[in-house]
């Protein structure tokens, strides 16, 4: 047990030590891409506050803590993830614990015949040759510090292939838990999505912890969706209070393809998404909807990429933020437009709604517009709860607690417009208010 | 019922209301008329309870309770009812789930089982047929892409599910067409009951055609310079404002 450093190289050190473990099991390519990528790690260091990417996001907390890998698997019963919030969504899920497969808290058996979900160590074990095409491919880590750590440090992560055809009715659940050890643990969890062509499939990745500890998430998924193919991506973040979150999700997508991304940020002390998809076919449509909720000293960043690279692509982007307490957000939404990619149709919206004088918003829209036949709008707008709409509720009877919850959940609800599941859809709403209501009672506003 | 004692009250540093008494009696009908700007609007606020206005002086009495003390939501449970003359458009939140809540918190307020989902639909159907509207319109957010006329009626609709003591009408009739004005007229009328109170705030007298009042009140300059019955309301209709408001600015005494 180590107590932990408030050195500013903390985590570097810890990292240093860990070295001799990086790109020892798997195959030759698997192994040499991870020494690789660590190397890049140590040469990009931890983003600095002068880069452009991470002006409003500070990672000292991050970089001063000594986080450790966990030794051994950590066992975790059943028990432990009942009353968890987003542990149990009723379908067929993959767990993870601290980034390692937990097949007995799975349950597979209900999975569509023909789809193959699992432990992405063991399938570079038995189909290595599967992966490589797109396993680190399409998270650039080249640039980017902690796709570059998480692609050094993953331990395992999870598999999911559709095949050609395949039209899953049931989603699929991929589960990761921050176990709650005692000393501050790194967990550096990856998902490869591959579907194949007419295929359609939605997938729930949801991040939680059964306890309050100081723990760090370095998550990374890659989502290649193929031709004519329909994929959804929810992704909940609802990290303990005292964890930091990284995440990314990174998405190609061919011609005719339909993606929607829902990313759903709720937990966490230190949050920092970034999602990116390539609309990589002509006819592509690709929406990326994203709420975030955050209390007193929460801080969470979303910065999110929509690359139109070929013509005749339509997105959609709808973020919205509820910010409570002494409570910061980011939004950074780039929208790039390729030469040659006419007909495009991009449509980007932030809005926020401020619940305290001392939350804190920066959003910014960045669009990079290199084709003439374009349309693209963007709109942000920060809010506080409407006064007359207060008086108006108010003024039928209804209380004014119930009044702002009802305000509030308004506006989430907007953010949730095209969640087509129900089970889903109720938990976010129901841990939305009660975040809401434990952020603003009492005396909020005042 | 209402007793209202030289209400003053102030908006952003502008006195509104300079010294109002009324008195308003179970079954009565009240018209509150007057020129544009001359506080009737502020004084359907003030009732309801809009805390964007001060009160200075005097006081409300509200069946034998101090009204100004009272939150907006206590004075709504307790039975006064502001019909507005802007109704807020309120994005995501249901007709039908917004007024089932204010059902269920003035029944739990006065102590009476709360409504399921079943029997309060039952209400709303029964009640949506005083004002002719459309049934569509209950799921749809709050008055959210109403049109005028289907605000106004909404809002009635709200009064006959709520079935307040004390209703306020503020500037019912304005926006509506001709239709529109007699079938919302005729659900007040219905409306209109031995136990139950309403003012109607209105510039014009045509809505008084279809709702005729025991009293006619003119308020000038946030003051009421003229009460008397219906036909005060038709010489107003015939002579205008003008008359009074130079009564007001000479100094002369207005008389009732």
């Amino acid at each position: 047990m180590r107590e932990p450093a408030a050195s500013p190289s903390a985590f570097a050190s810890e990292l240093a030590r860990m070295e001799p473990e990086i790109g020892r099991v798997g195959p030759l390519w698997l192994r040499r891409l991870q020494t690789t990528a660590f190397e890049r790690f140590r040469s990009l260091g931890f983003p600095a506050p002068r880069d452009e990417e991470w002006r409003q996001t500070s990672v000292a907390p991050i970089a001063s803590t000594s986080y450790v890998r966990v030794d051994g698997v950590r066992r975790l019963d059943r028990r432990d993830l009942e009353s968890v919030a987003f542990a149990d969504l009723g379908c067929p899920r993959l767990v993870f614990v601290d980034g390692r497969f937990a097949p007995e808290l799975s349950r597979l058996d209900a999975l569509a015949p023909g789809v193959r979900a699992g432990s992405l160590r063991e399938a570079f074990e038995s189909h290595p040759e599967e992966m490589k095409p797109h396993f680190g491919v399409h998270a650039a880590w080249e640039r980017r510090a902690f796709l570059a750590l998480n692609t050094a440090l993953f331990e395992d992560g999870a598999l999911v292939v559709v095949p050609n055809g395949c039209d899953l009715a049931e989603p699929l659940h991929i589960l990761h838990v921050g176990s709650s050890p005692t000393a501050p643990v790194v967990s550096s969890p990856r998902t490869l999505v591959l579907v194949g062509n007419h295929a359609r499939v939605s997938i729930a990745e949801t991040y939680v912890a059964p306890g309050e500890s100081s723990y760090f998430t370095n998550a990374v998924t890659e989502i290649v969706v193929g031709e004519n193919s329909e994929v959804a991506h929810w992704r909940v973040q609802c990290d303990g209070g005292l964890s930091h979150h990284v995440g990314g999700v990174h998405v190609r997508q061919a011609q005719n393809s339909r993606f929607l991304s829902l990313n759903a940020s709720l937990g966490a002390l230190l949050t920092r998404n970034d999602v990116s998809a390539v609309l990589d076919g002509e006819g592509v449509e690709c929406t990326l909807d994203g709420l975030y909720v955050a209390r007193d000293r929460q801080h969470v960043d979303n910065h999110t990429t929509i690359d139109h690279a070929r013509p005749h692509a339509v997105s959609h982007e709808m973020y919205k933020g509820i910010l409570a307490g002494s409570a910061r957000a980011v939004f950074n939404g780039r929208i790039i437009v390729r030469k040659g990619s006419q007909k495009t149709d991009a449509k980007q919206s932030n809005r926020n709604l401020l619940l305290s004088s001392d939350a804190v918003i920066h959003t910014r829209p960045q669009l990079e517009i290199y084709a003439d036949d374009v349309k693209c709008t963007h709109g942000a707008t920060i809010g506080h709860l409407d006064d007359d709409a207060l008086f108006y509720l108010r003024s039928r009877g209804v209380g004014l607690a119930e009044a702002r919850g009802l305000l509030i959940h308004a506006f989430a609800a907007g953010a949730l417009g095209r969640l087509s599941w129900k089970p889903l859809r109720e938990r976010l709403e129901a841990e939305v208010a009660s975040r809401v209501d434990r952020a603003t009672i009492p005396g909020e506003g005042s | 019922m209402l007793k209202i004692r030289n209400l003053h009250a102030r908006v952003g540093g502008a006195e509104i209301l300079r010294g109002i008494d009324l008195d308003v009696s179970p079954g009565e009908v009240h018209a509150i008329m007057g020129p544009n700007g001359s506080g009737k609007s502020t004084l359907a606020q003030v009732l309801a309870g809009r805390e964007s206005y001060d009160v200075t002086e005097g006081a409300v009495e509200y069946l034998g309770r101090n009204l100004l003390e009272m939150a907006p939501e206590d004075r709504a449970r307790e039975g006064v009812f502001l019909a507005f003359q802007y109704p807020v458009e309120i994005a995501g939140v249901s007709n039908v789930y917004f007024l089932k809540a204010a059902v269920n918190a003035i029944r739990k307020h006065r102590g009476i089982p709360e409504l399921d989902a079943v029997d309060f639909m039952a209400l709303a159907r029964e009640k949506m047929k005083l004002v002719e509207m459309d049934e569509s319109l209950l799921t749809r957010p709050v008055n959210e892409g109403f049109s005028g006329g289907e605000k106004k009626r909404n809002e009635i609709f709200q009064m006959a599910v709520l079935d307040p003591r004390l209703a306020i009408l503020d500037e019912t009739d304005s926006g509506l067409d001709i239709d529109a004005l007699r079938i919302v007229a005729q659900g007040v009328n219905t409306l209109r009951s031995a136990d139950r109170a309403i003012v109607v705030v209105t510039h014009y007298q045509r809505l008084l055609n279809h709702i005729v009042p025991d009293r006619v009140h003119v308020l000038v300059d946030g003051r009421i310079v003229r009460s008397g019955n219906a036909s005060l309301a038709l010489e107003l209709e015939d002579k205008g404002y003008g008359w009074l408001e130079e009564q007001v600015a000479s100094g002369r005494p207005a008389t009732s």
